[in-house]
């Protein structure tokens, strides 16, 4: 620091690191940070026993769940910053979408590198002009994305009429989804890739610092000179290019593009990022949790499979379920 | 030390639609002295603070900062012109850690590429600096590490003085710094003033308390409706005197 530093040791002395920890863990909310991974482990712990006949613990199984889990964790990872933020973005379903349109026909086209990079370029267009249109003509973020959620849906129905392109090119399969290293699917590797980055984003560079702050308490953030404008639109170029990737993850999964991939996402992205302790309305955000959170609706979703549900059920279980989790997970929020 | 004031603002407007905040103040603020800022509630303190601080744009008046002309574009300049504010509604943020709080927007970053480039921040750094300036002011907090939301009113208060006290080179303002401290508390931050005071800082004080004002100030200038109703040095005036100034009853013109 500058003239009145003086660089000595604190006389009280200073706490050990595990004093310390335990400290900040006492008073930031105690157990209640780590309702998520008990979740997680509560509701494997069930499923494993109730579905041990029908194979839920089975290698290829939770292979399965792993997955599905992939595109939701990515997502999900976008999707704190936008909420971190103090924003949200509706969109990211129809970006899924577009992002593998553009991949499919891009891939085909100019190769695999092109392709990834217009698929990516594509979202982050759609997350600034997300940004710009809430931060400078200031319409809350939830219309903004509603309306662009519509709008992208609908480029991607034109995109090919309704039918899905199909993806030749075995990097991009391998990379992106069939492939792997050794028995790991690359789509594991993928959810640790983004998951890692998004932690040290949020919590090691000074970006993350800035979108929790803003969301936290926008005035304070002003006040010490964050440009929080940038900074929103920021995250939510953050969110739209998290979905991209799904985009491209599910492609390469699937080794299409189609305009009704990622159609069904945004409940799930949702639930799965606040039931990981992000908040709502900002200021507060995990994305380990997220992660854990996108792994327990992955792992709802199969186990409700097996459980050999109508699809219809299905529905009407998950939604059950999720607001019962988001319900619970905002009550302990207001709490701490 | 320069010979011009450290800040001296002509002739501020500011009005919020109907309501006419401040009407035409005028307002000197010297190095190695302390301005009380006073008024009744609803006065305009916090606005004329907050367009010294470039959150509000006044619609008239101009500033001078060590002579030379400027116009406070916005908080980032304030703080470039070595203006340091501590608002009325602090500004701390309630999910980072103390040290994350003292350096917000200041941040030490890693060197090397990551650093420079991505903003890596070196945080250990950041902690040990913040240990130390803390004790250097004597502001005691049980753990850097822990979110400030979850210290007590009077410690926030402690972690956004801090702040200003450990950045503020030149010009300081507080807006009611002490609302929320106790006693000692209290005394500890007057302490830190008249430290400010003795190393060159131009201070800005805004407080209900006339027995802190007769302390620590040097000078008083009396907000009244959004009008300068009084300047005066505070050795000259009686506490009596001050009250009649904010309650409208006299002026000094
Ligand atoms: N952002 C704002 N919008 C509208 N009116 C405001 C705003 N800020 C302050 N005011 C009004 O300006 C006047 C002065 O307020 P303020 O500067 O906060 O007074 P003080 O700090 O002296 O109590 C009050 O009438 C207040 O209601
Ligand atoms: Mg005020």
């Amino acid at each position: 620091m500058t003239r009145r530093s003086i660089h000595k040791q604190a006389s009280t002395g200073l706490p050990s690191p595990v004093e310390a920890w335990i400290d900040r863990y006492r008073h930031d909310g105690g157990l209640r940070q780590f309702v998520v991974y008990f979740a997680f482990a509560l509701i494997l712990a069930t499923f494993s026993i109730i579905l041990h006949d029908d194979g839920f613990l089975s290698s290829s199984n939770l292979l399965n769940i792993g997955r599905q889990a992939a595109p939701i964790a990515v997502m999900a990872v976008g999707m704190a910053f936008a909420l971190a933020a103090g924003e949200i973005d509706l969109s990211v379903g129809s970006v899924v979408a577009l992002s593998s349109l553009v991949a499919a026909e891009m891939v085909g086209n100019h190769g695999f590198l092109i392709g990834v990079l217009a698929a990516l370029g594509a979202s982050v267009l759609v997350g600034v002009v997300n940004g710009l249109i809430t931060v400078k003509v200031r319409i809350p973020s939830f219309l903004v994305t509603l309306g662009m959620l519509g709008i992208i849906s609908g480029i991607a129905r034109n995109w090919n009429d309704l039918q899905s392109l199909p993806i030749r090119n075995d990097r991009f399969s391998g990379l992106f989804g069939a492939g792997g290293l050794g028995p790991v699917s690359s789509l594991l590797i993928w959810i640790i890739v983004v998951g890692g980055l998004g932690h040290i984003a949020l919590h090691h560079l000074r970006w993350g610092r800035h979108v929790l702050s803003t969301g936290a308490n926008r005035d304070a953030a002003n006040a010490v000179g964050i440009n929080t404008a940038r900074v929103k639109i920021s995250a939510l170029v953050a969110s739209a290019t998290a979905a991209g990737f799904a985009g491209i993850l599910l492609a390469g999964r699937l080794s299409i593009g189609r305009h009704d991939l990622g159609e069904d996402y945004l409940l799930t992205v949702i639930a799965a990022v606040v039931i990981g302790g992000t908040n709502l309305f900002g200021g507060r955000a995990s994305i380990v949790g997220a992660v854990t959170g996108a792994l327990i609706m992955a792992m709802l979703n199969n186990g409700l499979i097996l459980m050999g549900l109508e699809v219809a059920d299905q529905l009407i279980a998950r939604g059950v379920i999720i607001i019962l989790a988001v319900a619970l997970s905002m009550r302990e929020a207001k709490e701490s | 030390m320069s010979m011009s004031p450290a800040l001296v603002a002509v002739g501020i407007s500011k009005s919020f639609r109907a309501v006419q905040a401040l009407d035409d103040v005028s307002i000197e603020l010297h190095h190695g002295r302390v301005t009380a800022l006073l008024g009744d509630n609803g006065a305009g303190k916090s606005t004329l603070v907050k367009c010294l601080a470039g959150i509000y744009q006044p619609d008239a008046g101009r500033f001078l900062i060590e002579g030379t002309e400027h116009r406070i574009n916005s908080s980032r300049h304030a703080r470039e012109l070595g203006i340091e504010t501590v608002h009325q509604a602090l500004s701390v943020i309630d999910p980072l850690d103390v040290a994350e709080n003292l350096f917000l927007n200041r941040e030490h970053t890693r060197g090397g590429w990551a650093g420079a480039h991505i903003g890596l921040l070196d945080k250990r750094r950041m902690r040990e600096e913040c240990t130390a300036t803390l004790s250097d002011l004597d502001i005691r907090i049980p753990s850097l590490r822990r979110s400030v939301g979850s210290l007590s009113g009077g410690q926030r208060q402690a972690v956004a003085i801090g702040r200003a006290v450990a950045w503020g080179q030149r010009i300081v303002l507080l807006d009611e710094p002490a609302a929320a401290l106790g006693v000692e508390q209290t005394q500890r931050v007057l302490d830190l003033i008249a430290n400010m005071r003795d190393q060159g800082v131009a201070v800005l004080l805004i407080t209900h308390n006339m027995d802190r004002v007769l302390a620590v100030c040097d000078q008083a200038v009396v907000l009244y409706q959004g009008r300068k109703c009084a300047e005066v040095d505070v050795p000259d005036v009686t506490k009596d005197d001050l009250v009649s100034f904010i309650t409208g009853a006299r002026g000094t013109g």
